[in-house]
This record gives C-alpha cells, sequence and structure tokens, in this order.
C-alpha cells in the first residue's frame, strides 16, 4: 500500500500544478489583448489630441487639422435625450418589478428585460428606422437617442429591480406603520435607501451604450457639420470613430485614435466612478 | 400586524411578497387623496413595466412587416439561396448565415477554454487579494465599445495576422484545407479572434458567478476524500455547474452572433462561402451596416430587415435556453445584476 500511494501521488500532484499553470495561462492571455488595447490607445490617442481637437469640427479631405467637437456635442445630445426617456422608464420598470409585481406579469416583464438585453444593437437600430426615419423622411438625433434609449432599459430595470429587493422589509414596514402611504414611502424612503445602487446601474447603462456605434448607422446616420436640431442628422463619436477607422486617409486615422482614447476614458471614468460608489453605500452585491 | 402573519426575521433581503399580503391587511386606508396618489402611483410604474413589453413587441412588429415583401416574394428560400444579387432583385442569405455561424464557432473555440481558466483561476485558485482586481480588469474588456475593438484589429491585430500569424499557420496546419488560399489579413480567422476577445468577459463572468453557486460542502467532501485542489475543481465544482457553464457559453455565443461593428470592420465583406478560414466573408449583422443605407428599392430593404428578423429570432432563442441552464445552477442564490 505504501508503495503504491506515493506513486499515485506523484502522478496528481503533477496533474494538479498542470492545472494551475494552465489556469495561470489563460489569464495571462486575456490580459494580453486589454494590454495591447489600452497600450495603443493611450500611444496613438495622445498625439492626436489637442485643443483644435475639441474644439473645431472635420476639416475636407487632404487638409490637416481638425478636430472632433461636432461629434463630442452630438454623442452627449444622443446620450441625454437616450438618458431622459430611459432612465424613469428603466427605474419606474424596476420599481414596479420589486415593490408591486405578483405572479405572472413581474415574470413576463422580467424575462422580456431579459430578452430585449440580449437583442442586438442593429436589430434594434433597424426597428427604430422603421418606426422614426420612415416616417419623419430623413435621419435624425431624436431617432439616436431612442435607440440608445431602448438600450438602456433593461439595464437599468433589472438592477434598480435588485438594488430594492436588497432593502430590508422592515424599512418599508417602519414607513407604512407611521402612516406614511405607499407611494410615499417608496419613493422617499425606499428608493432614497438602495439610491447609490440605482445610479451604479444606471451609470453602467450609460457606459454601456455610450460606445454603440451600430444602432446609431441608420438613425443618428453621422454628419461632417455642426449640427445640434433634433430633427436632423447629426454627428456622434463612435460613428465619427468607425467612418475614420475604414477610411483610407492617414489625417482620420490619427483623429479616430483620438476619438477612441476620449472615449475610453469617458468609459473607464465612469465605470471606476460607479464601483467607488457602490464601495460606499450598502449594497455590497453590486460588484 | 404579526399576529395575521408568523413573523418574518428582520430584515430579510427586501420579500414584496410578503409585504403586499401585510397590506391588504391595514384595517384602514389613509384619507383619499392619498388613496388616489397611490393608485396613480402604481399605475405609472405599472406603465413603465408594460413599456417594456410593448418595445419588444414593437420591434418584432416593426420586423416583420419591414420584411413582408421579401417573406412573401421568397419565403423558405430565402434561407436556402446562397444569390445575393441586389440588382437583378435576387436574395438569398445563406453567405451570411454560413459568415455569421462560422465566425462565432471560431469565436467559442478560442474564447471558451480560456474562459472557463480565467473563471476557474479567480474563483478556486487566486489570492482574495487578486480576485477583485482580476474581476475588475476582465469586466474592463467588456466595457471596451465594439468600434475601438475594430479600430484596434484594423491597425494591429490585422497586420500581425498578416505577416506573422497566418502565414505560420499556412505552412504548419495547410494541409487540413482550414488555413490555405490568399492572405489578406481580413477574413473569418480575424473576425473570429476579435470575437473571441470580446465574448470572454462575458462568458467568463457568467460562468464565476456559476461556479460560486456550487454549494460549499461539495468542495469540502472533495477536499476531505483527499483529491487535490485540481480534482476537487473537477469533480466537485465543475460537474455540479455544467449546466451553468453550458448556458454562459451560449450566451457568449448570442453576444457574438449578434455582434457587428468589430466583425464588419475586420472580415472582409464579401458573400462567399469558403472553407478556408482565411478568406474573407461576410456575417447578418454586417451586411445590414454595409448595405442598409444605400438600399434603394423597396424588396431590397426588404430582405435585409429580414436577415435582422432571423437574426432577431435566433438571439431570443439563445438567449432563453441560455437563462433556462444558469438558472438550474444559480436558482438557490439570489441572482446578481446582469452583465
Amino acid at each position: 500500500m505504501s508503495e503504491i500511494v506515493p506513486a499515485l501521488q506523484w502522478h496528481r500532484r503533477v496533474t494538479d500544478k498542470l492545472a494551475t499553470a494552465i489556469a495561470v495561462a489563460c489569464v495571462l492571455l486575456v490580459m494580453l489583448p486589454l494590454a495591447a488595447i489600452f497600450a495603443y490607445l493611450v500611444f496613438r490617442g495622445i498625439g492626436a489630441l489637442n485643443l483644435a481637437f475639441f474644439t473645431q469640427i472635420p476639416r475636407p479631405v487632404g487638409e490637416t487639422g481638425g478636430g472632433m467637437a461636432n461629434a463630442i456635442v452630438g454623442s452627449i445630445v444622443i446620450l441625454l435625450i437616450g438618458s431622459l426617456i430611459g432612465v424613469p422608464l428603466g427605474v419606474g420598470s424596476g420599481v414596479y418589478l420589486s415593490e408591486y409585481s405578483r405572479g405572472q406579469f413581474g415574470r413576463l416583464v422580467r424575462f422580456t428585460a431579459d430578452v430585449l438585453n440580449g437583442v442586438p444593437s442593429i436589430v434594434i437600430g433597424i426597428a427604430v428606422y422603421a418606426l422614426l426615419v420612415l416616417r419623419q423622411k430623413h435621419f435624425s438625433a431624436l431617432s439616436g437617442g431612442v435607440a440608445l434609449e431602448i438600450m438602456m432599459i433593461p439595464t437599468i430595470t433589472r438592477s434598480t429591480e435588485e438594488m430594492l429587493r436588497l432593502v430590508p422589509s422592515s424599512i418599508r414596514e417602519a414607513a407604512l406603520g407611521l402612516g406614511i402611504p405607499q407611494w410615499r414611502s417608496t419613493l422617499s424612503i425606499t428608493l432614497r435607501t438602495a439610491m447609490s445602487g440605482i445610479v451604479t446601474g444606471v451609470m453602467l447603462a450609460f457606459a454601456r451604450v455610450s460606445g454603440e456605434t451600430a444602432p446609431l448607422l441608420f438613425t443618428a446616420f453621422g454628419n461632417q457639420f455642426w449640427s445640434t436640431r433634433l430633427d436632423q442628422p447629426i454627428a456622434a463619436l463612435p460613428l465619427q470613430i468607425f467612418v475614420y477607422a475604414i477610411s483610407p486617409f492617414e489625417e482620420w486615422h490619427r483623429l479616430a485614435w483620438g476619438g477612441a482614447l476620449v472615449l475610453i476614458v469617458l468609459i473607464v471614468l465612469t465605470s471606476a466612478s460607479v464601483r467607488w460608489v457602490a464601495s460606499r453605500g450598502f449594497v455590497e452585491g453590486s460588484r | 400586524m404579526s399576529a395575521v402573519q408568523p413573523q418574518q426575521p428582520m430584515g430579510s433581503a427586501g420579500n414584496p411578497e410578503t409585504l403586499g399580503q401585510r397590506l391588504r391587511v391595514v384595517p384602514r386606508r389613509s384619507s383619499t387623496p392619498s388613496r388616489v396618489a397611490d393608485v396613480t402611483f402604481k399605475a405609472l410604474v405599472w406603465v413603465c413595466a408594460a413599456c417594456v413589453l410593448a418595445i419588444v413587441g414593437f420591434i418584432l412588429m416593426q420586423l416583420i412587416q419591414g420584411s413582408w415583401l421579401s417573406l412573401r416574394q421568397f419565403g423558405w428560400k430565402f434561407f436556402t439561396g446562397s444569390d445575393w444579387d441586389p440588382v437583378n432583385g435576387n436574395f438569398g442569405a445563406v453567405p451570411f448565415i454560413y459568415g455569421t455561424l462560422l465566425s462565432s464557432l471560431v469565436a467559442l473555440i478560442i474564447a471558451v477554454p480560456l474562459s472557463l481558466g480565467v473563471a476557474v483561476f479567480i474563483t478556486e485558485m487566486c489570492p482574495r487579494s487578486l480576485r477583485g482586481i482580476l474581476s475588475y480588469l476582465t469586466e474592463l474588456l467588456a466595457a471596451i465599445p465594439s468600434v475601438i475593438y475594430g479600430l484596434w484589429a484594423i491597425f494591429v491585430l490585422i497586420p500581425l495576422l498578416r505577416t506573422k500569424v497566418e502565414p505560420a499557420l499556412g505552412s504548419t496546419l495547410g494541409w487540413t484545407g482550414l488555413f490555405t488560399g490568399p492572405i489578406y489579413g481580413v477574413g473569418m480567422l480575424t473576425a473570429g479572434m476579435i470575437l473571441a476577445i470580446m465574448i470572454i468577459p462575458i462568458i467568463s463572468s457568467i460562468t464565476r458567478e456559476v461556479l460560486v453557486a456550487v454549494p460549499h460542502q461539495q468542495r469540502e467532501a472533495a477536499l476531505a476524500l483527499g483529491a487535490t485542489r485540481w480534482e476537487m475543481i473537477r469533480m466537485g465544482v465543475l460537474r455540479n455547474a455544467r449546466a451553468g457553464i453550458f448556458g454562459a457559453i451560449i450566451l457568449g455565443l448570442g453576444r457574438a452572433l449578434g455582434e457587428t461593428m468589430a466583425v464588419t470592420m475586420v472580415i472582409g465583406n464579401r458573400a462567399e462561402i469558403a472553407k478556408s478560414l482565411f478568406a474573407p466573408g461576410y456575417t447578418m449583422a454586417s451586411v445590414i451596416a454595409n448595405e442598409f443605407s444605400e438600399a434603394t428599392d423597396d424588396l431590397y430593404l426588404s430582405a435585409l430587415i429580414e436577415i435582422g428578423l432571423a437574426l432577431f429570432i435566433v438571439t431570443i432563442v439563445v438567449n432563453v435556453i441560455a437563462q433556462f441552464l444558469i438558472w438550474t445552477v444559480t436558482r438557490g442564490t439570489p441572482r446578481r445584476a446582469s452583465v
């Protein structure tokens, strides 16, 4: 017996070490593209950023200089429209799911939100095109905002619901026990308690859609000139990056890297601040 | 009130079911105005929730309406024909379906082992201090927009593949027929690789969630029987989490099928069916992205919308299967926010 066991142990120990080594190798292999992407973004992007980048609109092909000011402003406009509609709708349906839903309807809404979360963004683009662009007869900033809003809703709904569920029942009961009507208690007690978690969800949704390109292709469409009108095509940072990246012009490539750096800094700042807010709030499970 | 219902443990994570039941036995409603406000508020949030249903319904409706012309004209032939000829009004979606499936398959082959390795390392092997930072870094990979992946692939990955990786693959594995033909840099392999990088965070974070949901007793029992750490992971953890891991993989597949921008930028956009992974291809999502705003006649537009409809239905089916599989493992534990 004592002669067999060591041989077996040797074999098993090597397998164990091998498995650990493979897992470490996997982690390193996954970190490699991450590091490479960020390194290139900073390396190529920094050179493109200057005052003109943030204050000027693109120059015609062949001229150097110019910037992406119109795309940055356009992105802000579209994201604002998206948030203005998407945040109240998402938070509202999250409140419904957590505070009022019983039985089938709630389950259906929850399921549908998960389904909507998995719908490819380009398909949402087509649907909004059919609804708004075809009717208005031209591409518009409004339709871009609506497309982003549809993408934000499921994320906000589900995270709001989960954050509200973390609020202990005793808090709700205390409020009701004091004679406060339920709507008041939901708005100023339950929602306020879960506020940091809900903000986290909203910011994550915001970060997620701020880089979306596919749903804007045939809604916001893009624009080489200044426009902040809601019924006209509008430039957007991700769209502009796409157009510049596949163009054959060196100068446009430079701008694309600059735009990508600005976009990623925006997203990383948002998600980092989300982590910071979440780590301070009472909601532990919110990563 | 507690006389009506058995006492609930204080602070049990919000259970609206019991709260609702308790509300019904409150003896006297307060004054009428607040009653009205209550009903209004409830109606308001109900409308919000109904909006979620309405949006999905409306997407489906718009897609069916938009593709009606093509549905009527081609019927099932649309999904068996391989001829995509906008000039003569002849549309078959097979090259795009093939491209979508093949690029997603390549992505899965690369991403699945890597994501499982990462998930196992983070949940079972890594020191506690590294856990947070590693999961943050993998999630950061998910936060990078698709268009930036595409940009990086065009200027970094494609030159690398064209000059180094693909020639090497061609000379060593050319005999398989998968790595032959002219090397462009763009093509199925590139698309599969970029897709793999994009779906790794999804697969690994859901797998992590599933692994965490496996009861601790399973691990302890395996270790108590003298298993090494790897044997414990294999027998105690992975085996119990099988269905959930499969669900995570399918969820990753769902994301890969619908991914648009990065793929459009690197796949070469040629409606051909080639066996070689070096050859350019086309996917369902990227044909929509490229040709939608150029589609001039109604039938062309309708055919593109029908591709969107097919994509919509396929991703829904894939997601439902995945959610179900993940649920079978995690049903006991509280769900976390979706990715």
